[in-house]
């Protein structure tokens, strides 16, 4: 495995110095190595003893002839970061690497290991971490469609939304294969991530989004209210909290008022509101035009909490966990049945209760 | 390095909204042309906003899989994409001549060359009337046919109509069918009396629309009379008032509509050596 490395080295040292990973290697007539780290430095090489010293340590070489191949500035970063290659050492990391060396991106467990003294590549659902007999895949295509609906068979409109289906695994990639599948799993996440790190994330407030929005959603322009953000906040908790989306929301109302809700956690940045919060926002703008206006209902304390209940148990996405028979739980199928019973008149209007005043 | 990049409406309802994107863009990322090929939508993800950035290459070619020119391909995508400079009259397009436009996005560092959309393509032509061999499983149907080329209606656009007629246009002049007719949803003539407006006991349904959804699959098949309830499904042909109808569904998943891809970015400069023919031959295989 060295010897190609190793003449890899001497050959790519006689164009340009090296430096990689506390590795420093020149030629100037004759050869330099020196790993500071290790208290090695010769010069006044030969060749032959240049490619001793090199091979007496390999993993400077190896490591250097991976970080060196060609590869997009992006995708580099990204896989350096998941073996934590500008925190450690490489005698260091490499032990790890042996080990396996794993990252989380969104619901995803990445895994970077040495095999033969190449770098392998596994990514799976962080919940199956540790799963035997999951479905095996190789083409990072493969990924496009096994992400589209949820373990229940649904839709997945969004990509980071936190309903990642299990059972599957990649488990021996190349790293431009990994980089690959990542972004077929959650598109542009590394892109927006790397730019996040360089300090360049171009960031579209909610302002901004919605000012350029045209055709059927122009209208949302029409929902902002002078000084007012409380109806961001709303959409913000609505639809980016983390129980909701993978990202890390960094946009706010505009650049000079943030939201004073949570971003999230996420490890890589939402850089704008998506399609999916202008759509509903669209909506709201609609619902959000009508007058309040006060309704007298009839209800039991309990009937009232249980009103309560069942909206957390949908806005939760609970109502399919709770059980047939479990009657305790208040948004239960059976209680809220019985509620409608009692509660509804012939016209669906609770507590007899007319939505129109006027009717 | 250059990049193709199909750019689509997508949905957050329907899955199977984006898979004849991702099925041509498929198909010509097997021909090896370009160095990358990708996918953005206007409904999906990564979004029209974001699909550049991911991109290694310098030069990308975007080609819009819409029927027509107008809102998406004039205003929406090139707002998203960042492409500044644009100004539809770059296009100089009558309303289905456009063809592409050489452009910067202020986001990122490479050349893009804006396309007109597939959908009005003279090679999207070929692609109604392989739709129309397809269903009907003859590659020689034509003589004793007619041919219904199908669209929305002009109520939105009146370019969505324009693209309709050229097509029609076309095919007719070819006479390899009977008669040729371009019907609508929205408008006369309609979709709704196809055999009033055809003398032939067989006529070949095309919609012209990209993706299978509820127009081509609920909506349009129930006008016709195909069936009184789309989810009991109908025969390929149906006879309806003495005439068998072949109802294609959506044009835009014919697999030669990557043909069309290709040739859109042939045409603003890209280098894709003989992919096109190759997909002409190997989508042909595939339909047979």
């Amino acid at each position: 495995m060295t010897a190609p490395a190793v003449a890899r080295l001497s050959s790519a040292v006689r164009e340009e110095p090296v430096a990689c990973d506390g590795l420093h290697a020149e030629y100037d007539d004759n050869y330099q190595f020196s790993i500071p780290d290790a208290d090695i430095e010769e010069s006044g090489l030969s060749e032959d003893e240049f490619e001793t010293l090199a091979a007496d340590h390999e993993p400077y070489v190896t490591n250097w002839a991976y970080w060196n191949e060609d590869r997009a500035d992006a995708d580099d970063a990204f896989l350096r970061w998941l073996e934590a290659a500008d925190e450690t050492t490489v005698p260091e990391r490499y032990e790890s690497l042996r080990a396996g060396m794993s990252r989380s991106w969104g619901e995803l467990r990445i895994e970077v290991r040495l095999d033969d003294g190449a770098r392998r590549y596994e990514i799976r659902h962080s919940d199956d971490v540790g799963e035997d007999g999951l479905e095996p895949h190789d083409e990072p295509l493969d990924a496009r469609s096994l992400v589209t609906y949820d373990d229940d068979g649904r839709y997945r409109p969004l990509k980071t939304a936190p309903s990642l289906p299990h059972g599957w695994v990649f488990a021996d990639q190349t790293g431009r294969e990994c980089v690959e599948t990542v972004e077929y799993i959650y598109p542009a996440t590394v892109a927006n991530w790397y730019l996040e790190r360089q300090g360049e994330l171009d960031i579209d407030h909610w302002e901004p989004t919605i000012g350029r929005q045209s055709g059927i959603y122009g209208v949302v322009q029409t929902w902002n209210r002078g000084d007012s953000h409380e109806h961001v906040n709303w959409v913000a908790e609505a639809c980016c909290d983390d129980s909701q989306c993978v990202k890390r929301r960094e946009w706010q109302y505009d650049e000079e008022t943030d939201l004073d809700v949570p971003g999230g956690d996420g490890e890589f940045p939402c850089r704008e509101p998506c399609s999916l919060v202008i759509a509903a926002a669209r909506k709201w703008t609609r619902l959000e035009g009508e007058q309040e206006q006060a309704y007298e209902f009839t209800l039991t304390p309990s009937e009232k909490e249980q009103v309560e209940e069942i909206i957390d148990a949908v806005a939760d996405g609970r109502a399919d966990e709770i059980r047939e028979a479990d009657t305790s739980d208040p948004a239960n199928r059976y209680r809220a049945r019985y509620l409608r019973a009692k509660r509804f008149d012939e016209d669906g209007n609770l507590s007899g209760t007319a939505t129109e005043s006027s009717e | 390095m250059q990049a193709l990049v199909v750019v689509a409406h997508g949905s957050h309802l329907n899955p199977d909204s984006s898979t004849p994107t991702y099925r041509h863009a498929d198909t010509v990322r097997e021909t090896g042309v370009f160095d990358e090929v990708a996918t953005a939508f206007w409904k999906e993800e990564p979004s029209f906003r974001e699909v550049l950035r991911t991109l290694n290459s310098e030069e990308v070619y975007v080609v819009p899989l819409f029927i027509s020119e107008g809102y998406f391909t004039e205003q929406v995508i090139p707002r998203e994409l960042r492409l500044a400079e644009f100004d539809v009259d770059q296009w100089d397009s009558d309303g289905t001549s456009a063809s592409s436009t050489t452009l910067r996005a202020t986001d990122v560092d490479k050349t893009v060359h804006y396309c007109g959309p597939a959908g009005t393509h003279d090679a999207m032509t070929d692609v109604i009337v392989r739709r129309a061999e397809s269903v009907t499983g003859d590659d020689e149907v034509g003589e004793g046919f007619g041919l219904a080329v199908v669209g929305h209606g002009t109520e939105r656009n009146e370019n969505s109509a324009k693209a309709i007629r050229y097509h029609a246009d076309r095919i007719r002049e070819s006479g390899r069918f009977d008669e040729v007719h371009d019907l609508y949803m929205d408008e006369e003539p309609e979709v709704d009396d196809v055999s009033d407006h055809f003398d032939t006991d067989d006529v070949v349904v095309v919609p012209l629309f990209i993706a299978d959804g509820y127009h081509t699959q609920e909506d349009i098949p129930e006008d016709m009379g195909l069936t009184d309830d789309y989810r009991t499904g109908w025969d390929t042909p149906t006879e309806v008032d003495g005439v068998n109808i072949w109802y294609a569904g959506a044009v835009g998943t014919e697999p030669l509509m990557a043909d069309v891809l290709l040739e859109r970015a042939r045409d603003a400069g890209a280098a894709v050596g003989t992919a096109v023919e190759e997909v002409r031959e190997q989508t042909r295989a595939g339909a047979d």
